[in-house]
């Protein structure tokens, strides 16, 4: 009896391993900026390189941080999304402009349209890095304290807009 | 024609040239280090290359960061801390034991304990 019944066990062991195998996504790395400050950055602003933006300046806001580049095919795909989410006004939606060229992402806003209340330029990636940022695009949720509350990673769809974003913005604008 | 044949087939050789970042290091050991160090983390967006083969932009990045901060005087763990406090303990290539990672340590040697007691 114990023959057949220690490789059925062993096989069941096996089963739920490789089903908890096939569903996680290893493209998707936990951020361990979550529920953590913020990163500080000082950043010029893609549209008035004279001005910088910190995460100081956004305290007492809910803002979505969006990290985009003209480069980047997934943005394009990830574009109409956020325009729908701007006309929203939800949250502040403030995009890292990332190892970009200022003059292509202008142009990128003007032919596509722009959701952004304000852009700010990351030439050498180095806030990229600090924001523990390894695809773009990615999308950070900051509540008013100016803690890191969510991440998504890849591009922003409909259906994450509807069931994660709007729901979460919704009650961190809810909080203190 | 021997030496047609010859040069043709030296033209077939594969000829490999590496991206490779030519740095300055104030001593030995700090290089050392440094091939330690990007041998050791992860490319995260080509996950199965360290940062040191890859040759993906946030790699490149990554190498530079390493080299600046070996520039500065940090040590080796105060490097490993800036990656896991930004990219989590999935850019070690080494990752330290603790309950989160605890399956991936003990797993193998419950395997293998399990193994034994079937043989046995």
């Amino acid at each position: 009896m114990l023959k057949y019944i220690i490789p059925l066990i062993l096989f069941i062991i096996m089963a739920v391993f490789l089903a908890i195998g096939l569903n996680l996504k290893p493209s998707e790395i936990p951020s361990p900026l979550l529920n953590k400050p913020a990163p500080v950055f000082s950043a010029p602003k893609l549209q008035v390189p004279t001005e910088k933006l910190t995460p100081a300046d956004l305290k007492g806001q809910v803002w979505l941080f969006n990290v985009w580049a003209s480069w980047c095919v997934s943005c394009r795909e990830e574009h109409p999304v956020l325009n729908q989410l701007a006309q929203r006004q939800a949250a502040v939606i403030v995009g890292l402009n990332t190892k970009d060229d200022p003059a292509a992402a202008k142009n990128w806003l003007e032919s596509l349209g722009n959701p952004y209340d304000v852009s700010i330029m990351d030439q050498d990636g180095r806030i990229g890095i600090d924001w523990g940022v390894y695809g773009v695009p990615e999308t950070f949720v900051i509540d008013k304290k100016g803690v890191v509350r969510y991440k998504h990673t890849g591009p922003v769809t409909l259906e994450s807009i509807q069931q994660i974003f709007l729901p979460l913005i919704a009650q961190l604008q809810g909080e203190q | 024609m021997k030496r047609f044949i010859m040069v043709l087939l030296l033209s077939l050789s594969p000829i490999t040239v590496f991206a490779l970042d030519t740095l300055q290091f104030a001593n030995p050991e700090q290089q050392a280090v440094y091939e330690t160090l990007t041998s050791e983390l992860r490319c995260l967006v080509c996950q199965n290359q360290t940062i040191g083969d890859s040759n993906a932009e946030l790699a490149a990045d990554l190498r530079r960061q390493v080299y600046e901060m070996l520039q500065q005087g940090k040590s080796k763990q105060d490097i490993l801390q800036f990656m896991t406090d930004r990219y989590g303990d999935f850019v070690l290539y080494n990752p330290p034991l603790k309950a989160k990672t605890g399956l991936l340590w003990l797993g193998p040697v419950a395997f293998l304990v399990m193994g034994l007691i079937a043989v046995v």
